[in-house]
């Protein structure tokens, strides 16, 4: 386990940290400019020699800072994780530089990333979409992307060409219920968290 | 990839064939070969793309996502509970250990302690989809390798492993058997007795294994120094599981970071020392026979009581004779499966040792009872991200004995 000489340590070195508020392993916010020195650190001078998973949070169209990248490093030494909360410089074109070169296992976790927020790494060998098509027009994960899915044009024209066919939102109807929770019974009753297509209203354009 | 154009040239038409470049053999010349998505190597939807020179690999790139669901945009959008058929369907080899894993994840985020009893039957579901999917792995990765034998007995064994998930959950393949705070029965009647038997007739099977393939010569002709993973490179690309053991490393998180009462049980963690296809198959083997250790230590000290956590009111749905008789309770249920199990918020990040390695769940929640973001952090897709580097350098042949010793599932990996 990471015991409190070793944060205090840490945070004394690198000023650029701060310490998030955390239950389950040590987190860090880490300064968007400083984050590969970090992780370099970790991996060449700490015993974090494994970074176990890597991916973002969408906070929200409104948000301050609307995207964050969140990484988990583990030791073998410490038998304990650490996790490192860094933001995304633009809400448009959410850009941060790439740990790839660090970490090889980073390569397929950013392309995931990008692939599914938009999330722009730099200095990245091969940026490009990994479970999505390359011509994917949208970025799934993010909060405005619909449950459904948006009509989007068939990655192949030889099949477009014949059949015209293209990749249709799935029909919601019937899809997971929740309630939500407050206001009068009336207004909590659960249902689908999609609504923008039922038996009301048509399939959206 | 650049776009590829296709063209008839009659075999017996010598200078067509030359202007298209197909019979020059001075190594400049390369082939792209395609594999998968659907090929009965790739065991599932996993798509290579090759650059063969002759029969030597230069260059290989996975395509993935063919069976990519959004399984992190529908978790957003349902509550706890209901995602937990979902992960099921992610390494669908051994559904119960998804189960297990899944709930333990959400459950750290409430700090709720879970009875005796009810980790001992997480601990022991757990090792029966451990022994389950590696019969699996072993069998198939035989089959690949030309022996068809070995499969019939893995699978002979798995039917019977099968009949007994069927009685404990309902579902032969899709358990869905845990629930935030609990599992969604108690172990019926005299079952114990049944696991208890499977695990002694166990053993003559994996020998039967072992006697028709680890000092096969064929075999090891195929999976000997083939597929080597040193140990750095199995760190730096993120393996885990028993490929990340077959190269060296003792990393188990079962011993490392012990959960749901792993600690109390004595069990030994096979590791590799040359990190090839042999040594996969040779730890996948040893772990089937600490998992039957596991179990029967499991079941020689079974714990009674409750096999939910009482105390979790808001989170874990109460008994169901007293929902048919309470108003309390009725109210109760109501609002768990209508708003879901009531989380506070926070961020959790866990994983389990799963068969095919570390799954891990980040969970972020902002209270009540969807997550914000739950992100699946799944060892196949990890452990397939070193086939870039692992695959050049070997023949054409070898891509069958190197993807079936890697164990993945595809399922999983696209989530």
């Amino acid at each position: 386990m990471i015991d409190q000489d070793f944060i205090d340590e840490l945070l004394v070195k690198h000023e650029y940290l701060s310490l998030v508020s955390h239950e389950d392993c040590l987190t860090l916010s880490c300064n968007r400019d400083h984050w590969l020195n970090f992780a370099s650190y970790l991996s060449l001078e700490e015993t974090f020699d494994l970074l176990v998973d890597l991916t973002a949070i969408d906070h929200g169209e409104d948000a301050e800072v609307r995207f964050s990248v969140v990484c988990h490093y583990y030791s073998r030494v410490h038998h304990d994780y650490i996790r490192v909360h860094v933001e995304c410089a633009s809400n448009e074109n959410p850009e941060i530089l790439s740990i790839s070169s660090v970490y090889p296992s980073a390569d397929w976790h950013e392309r995931e990333t990008f692939d599914m927020f938009g999330i722009r790494f730099t200095n990245h060998p091969n940026m490009k979409r990994i479970l999505m098509w390359d011509e994917y027009p949208y970025f799934p994960l993010r909060k405005e992307f619909p449950l459904a899915g948006i009509d989007t044009p068939l990655p192949a024209p030889d099949v477009v060409e014949v059949t015209d066919a293209s990749v249709e939102p799935a029909p919601m109807m019937g899809g997971p219920f929740v309630s939500s929770g407050s206001g009068p019974m009336s207004d909590s009753e659960p249902r689908a968290k999609d609504e923008s297509w039922t038996e009301k209203s048509e399939k959206p354009v | 990839m650049s776009p590829t154009t296709t063209k008839e040239i009659s075999i017996g038409d010598v200078a067509a064939r030359e202007a298209a470049g197909i019979n020059q053999m001075d190594g400049e010349d390369r082939m792209a070969l395609n594999v998968g998505p659907s090929h009965p190597t790739t065991h599932g939807v996993l798509r290579l793309i090759l650059e063969l020179n002759g029969d030597l690999i230069e260059k290989c790139e996975p395509v993935l996502g063919y069976l990519h669901r959004g399984d992190e945009k529908i978790a957003e959008n349902m509550t706890y509970n209901q995602f937990v058929p979902y992960t099921d369907r992610l390494d669908y080899l051994s559904p119960l250990a998804n189960n297990v894993a899944y709930a333990i994840s959400v459950e750290k985020l409430t700090g709720l302690e879970l009875p005796e009893r009810c980790q001992a039957i997480r601990v022991l579901v757990c090792e029966l989809a451990r022994i389950s999917s590696h019969l699996l792995g072993m069998g198939v990765f035989g089959m690949d390798a030309g022996a068809w034998t070995p499969f019939m007995y893995t699978f002979t064994e798995r039917e019977k492993l099968y009949t007994l998930f069927e009685e404990l959950t309902g579902a032969r393949f899709t358990t869905s058997y845990t629930r935030i705070g609990g599992v969604a029965r108690d172990i019926p009647e005299g079952w114990l007795d049944r696991v208890s038997k499977f695990c002694d007739e166990l053993p003559f099977a994996t020998d039967e294994v072992e006697k028709l393939l680890t000092r096969n010569r064929i075999f090891l002709d195929r999976t000997e120094g083939i597929g080597q993973i040193t140990k750095e490179d199995a760190l730096a690309y993120g393996l885990t599981g028993p490929n990340l053991r077959a190269s060296g490393i003792d990393l188990d998180l079962r011993k490392d970071k012990p959960y749901s009462g792993y600690e109390k049980y004595d069990f030994d963690v096979p590791i590799g020392t040359r990190g090839d296809c042999y040594d996969r198959y040779l730890v996948r083997i040893e772990e089937v026979r600490q998992s039957i250790r596991i179990i029967k230590q499991v079941i020689a000290d079974f714990p009674s009581g409750a096999w939910y956590a009482e105390d979790a009111k808001k989170i874990f749905a109460p008994p169901k004779e007293k929902i048919l008789s309470s108003m309390e309770e009725l109210i109760q249920n109501f609002m768990i499966v209508t708003e879901g199990p009531q989380i506070p918020s926070g961020e959790v990040y866990f994983e389990a040792e799963n068969p095919k390695g570390a799954l891990g769940f980040y969970i972020v929640s902002k209270g009540g009872g969807v997550p914000y973001r739950m992100k699946i952090r799944a060892p196949s897709f990890c452990n397939l991200s070193i086939l870039e580097k692992l695959v050049p350098g070997h023949q054409l042949s070898d891509i069958t004995v190197i993807l079936g010793s890697l164990d993945f599932v595809m399922g999983e990996c696209d989530r």
